[in-house]
């Protein structure tokens, strides 16, 4: 269950998030969708607790991002934008890695590691050296990493960006298998059909404020558009620019 | 303890698969020092004995006017060829080079060694040119020479005996040991040393940071369940590892090439047997410390790999400069020096190459002020590791 509650952050004079909330469910997927420089990566940053936010609270499981971020990185997964692997280590490597830095029991890891693996189609590739791999293939490591130690909520940012449609439809059922098993999945993507087909969720974000938070079917409702993209468009108009 | 220790085996394992890590950890650095040392030493050997043995081929001018000199001058192993027309294209030839050094012989000599006035010779040479000054040296002093043997003769013409001209006599006793003398040429290994760790762990300190951070790993490792600073000290304790064995290998290499080295010609028998070699690397090891973290908190001040490689390369020459400035200086060890790093483990390993006995309150002064400030730096890495920006 993660909650955010009135977030701000800036960069200097960028005021990237200006008032975010919302609140993702465990056993439901949240989408977080905004065109690009919307503010849904600083939110998952604050949430991952690489950024502190300036204003505002976010809690994991009722943990405080802030007072207590080692207690709320323990009960997540975060896969960051863009994620890059260590080239010279092989995608089993790299998930043991990660795995033994999360604290995963030493007579666990192998069986854990494997199960990810197999359930991520990494077997081929599992034990070559990461450099070289395929965009696709990297986004696979790097999202068996975030998930080895099993977290509670799992936070993806943009993990769809630059997948092919057949890695892009088995990332999707692994989110649907993470939902069943009763997890909180929040994922960001700027692309309405994306969203709209996974989430039960969607916070929609435009200029760092959030510009409706509903169910699909509250989406279109309240945007009066039947078309997703439509909808999408109309939400973002809903949100000022920053003076 | 055990997260610090997973960082630490993962950058280990890491880097020994990375190509670039290992040709500057495990062969540039330590082989750079002893090939270079051994070709500037065998260089400057061979120039020595070439040169006391050689004749001089000098030009020079109005050569009829002494003949007396030029046979002089052959006794010397110095041959006498003709020289340039005038003074003025002497002058001109040894400026440009031509010539290292001209002797000139006016009209008037010998006249004036028959009126007894001092007969003038010129030679011409250009002292600014160390190499040409060492032949202008060789004709100076046998010209000196030659004007003693006609002093001497003179004196003894009018019944004196030719030693009341010579008042002194000097008799240097010189003190230095064959170890003593080899310490001048061989303190310069120490930077070898010394760079030889730094370039071993340089590829650790910028791939744990700025490498970290252009890969796009930095960020999914920060949020996992660790804190940061397990995060960094298992990385600088990767990079020192790395540097230690950079050093060890470079002060094998010492050991094995200095058995090659003509050294004794030169009057040096360094002592540089495994004692020192153990001794030399245990002596360095806070300055292991203090060189990683020093490296790895230049490197997390920049933004990509190419910028930490810009900025360590000046951490590379830093530790020459103290070093460079108490040789030049010529100063003696002294207890404020053992304050700082670099420095104090020259003058130690000088010391020990000396084959003379080490201070203890040297040594100590050494090991501790240069841990103390390996350990302030290391804790500003953790606390810079913290910052937000780190991620920039």
């Amino acid at each position: 269950m993660i909650r955010v509650d009135d977030i701000h952050k800036s960069f200097g004079k960028v005021k990237a998030v200006r008032g975010v909330s919302f609140e993702a469910p465990d056993g439901k997927i949240t989408g977080l969708l905004g065109p690009n420089g919307a503010g849904k990566s600083t939110t998952m940053r604050v949430l991952y607790t690489v950024l502190r936010p300036d204003e505002g609270r976010a809690t994991i499981d009722g943990i405080d991002v802030v007072t207590d971020s080692l207690g709320a990185r323990r009960r997540i997964g975060a896969l960051p934008h863009g994620a890059g692997l260590y080239p010279q280590l092989t995608a089993r490597e790299n998930i043991v890695y990660f795995a033994k830095l999360c604290g995963v029991d030493k007579a666990e890891i192998d069986d854990r590691v494997d199960d990810i693996v197999r359930l991520l189609e990494i077997t081929d590739f599992a034990d070559r050296r990461t450099k070289g791999f395929s965009h696709g293939q990297r986004t696979k490591v790097a999202l068996a990493r975030a998930l080895v130690h099993d977290p509670r909520n799992v936070i993806l940012d943009e993990p769809t960006s630059g997948l092919d449609v057949m890695a892009t439809r088995s990332l999707r059922e692994l989110i649907l298998k993470l939902k069943d098993g009763g997890r909180c999945v929040l994922f960001s993507s700027h692309i309405m059909q994306e969203v709209a087909a996974l989430c039960d969720d969607i916070c929609i974000i435009a200029h760092g404020k959030v510009a409706i938070d509903d169910s699909i079917e509250g989406i279109r409702r309240r945007t009066g558009c039947e078309d997703m993209e439509d909808a999408f468009v109309k939400a973002i108009q809903m949100v000022a620019p920053p003076a | 303890m055990n997260t610090t220790f997973t960082v630490f085996l993962k950058e280990v394992l890491d880097n020994f698969r990375d190509r670039r890590t290992l040709m500057s950890a495990l062969i540039m650095g330590p082989i750079f020092g002893p090939v270079l040392f051994s070709f500037v030493i065998n260089l400057s050997i061979e120039r020595s004995l070439e040169n006391a043995e050689k004749t001089l081929e000098l030009p020079v001018i109005g050569a009829e006017h002494a003949p007396n000199v030029i046979d002089f001058m052959r006794s010397r192993n110095i041959d006498t060829v003709a020289g340039p027309a005038d003074l003025a294209a002497a002058m001109e030839a040894v400026k440009e080079g031509t010539h290292d050094v001209v002797l000139v012989i006016p009209e008037a000599f010998g006249d004036q060694l028959g009126d007894m006035t001092p007969a003038l010779l010129k030679i011409v040479s250009d002292q600014a040119n160390r190499d040409a000054d060492r032949d202008a040296r060789r004709v100076r002093s046998a010209v000196r020479e030659y004007g003693q043997l006609l002093s001497g003769l003179r004196v003894v013409a009018r019944g004196v005996n030719p030693q009341a001209l010579q008042a002194i006599a000097i008799d240097e006793v010189d003190v230095s040991t064959p170890s003593g003398r080899s310490a001048i040429l061989l303190g310069m290994m120490s930077y070898f040393f010394i760079f030889a760790a730094l370039m071993g762990g340089m590829y650790l300190a910028i791939d744990t940071t700025a490498g970290e951070r252009e890969r796009g790993s930095l960020e999914p490792l920060l949020s996992l369940p660790v804190t940061r600073s397990q995060l960094i000290y298992g990385k600088i304790a990767a990079t020192c590892l790395f540097m230690t064995l950079s050093m060890l290998l470079s002060l094998l290499a010492f050991y094995f090439v200095l058995d090659f080295m003509p050294l004794e010609q030169l009057g040096m028998t360094p002592n540089f047997g495994l004692p020192v070699v153990f001794g030399a690397l245990l002596l360095f090891l806070p300055f292991i410390l203090l060189g990683g973290a020093l490296m790895t908190l230049v490197a997390s001040f920049t933004k990509s790999y190419r910028e930490a490689q810009t900025w360590l390369s000046v951490v590379l020459i830093a530790p020459t400069l103290p070093i460079l400035i108490v040789s030049i200086l010529m100063l003696r060890p002294r207890i404020e020096f053992m304050l700082i790093p670099s420095l104090s483990q020259h003058l130690l390993l000088v010391d020990m190459v000396k084959n003379e006995p080490l201070n203890p309150v040297h040594i100590a002064i050494s090991v501790v002020s240069t841990l103390i400030i390996g350990i302030v730096l290391t804790w500003l890495c953790a606390r810079l590791y913290r910052r937000e920006g780190l991620l920039g």
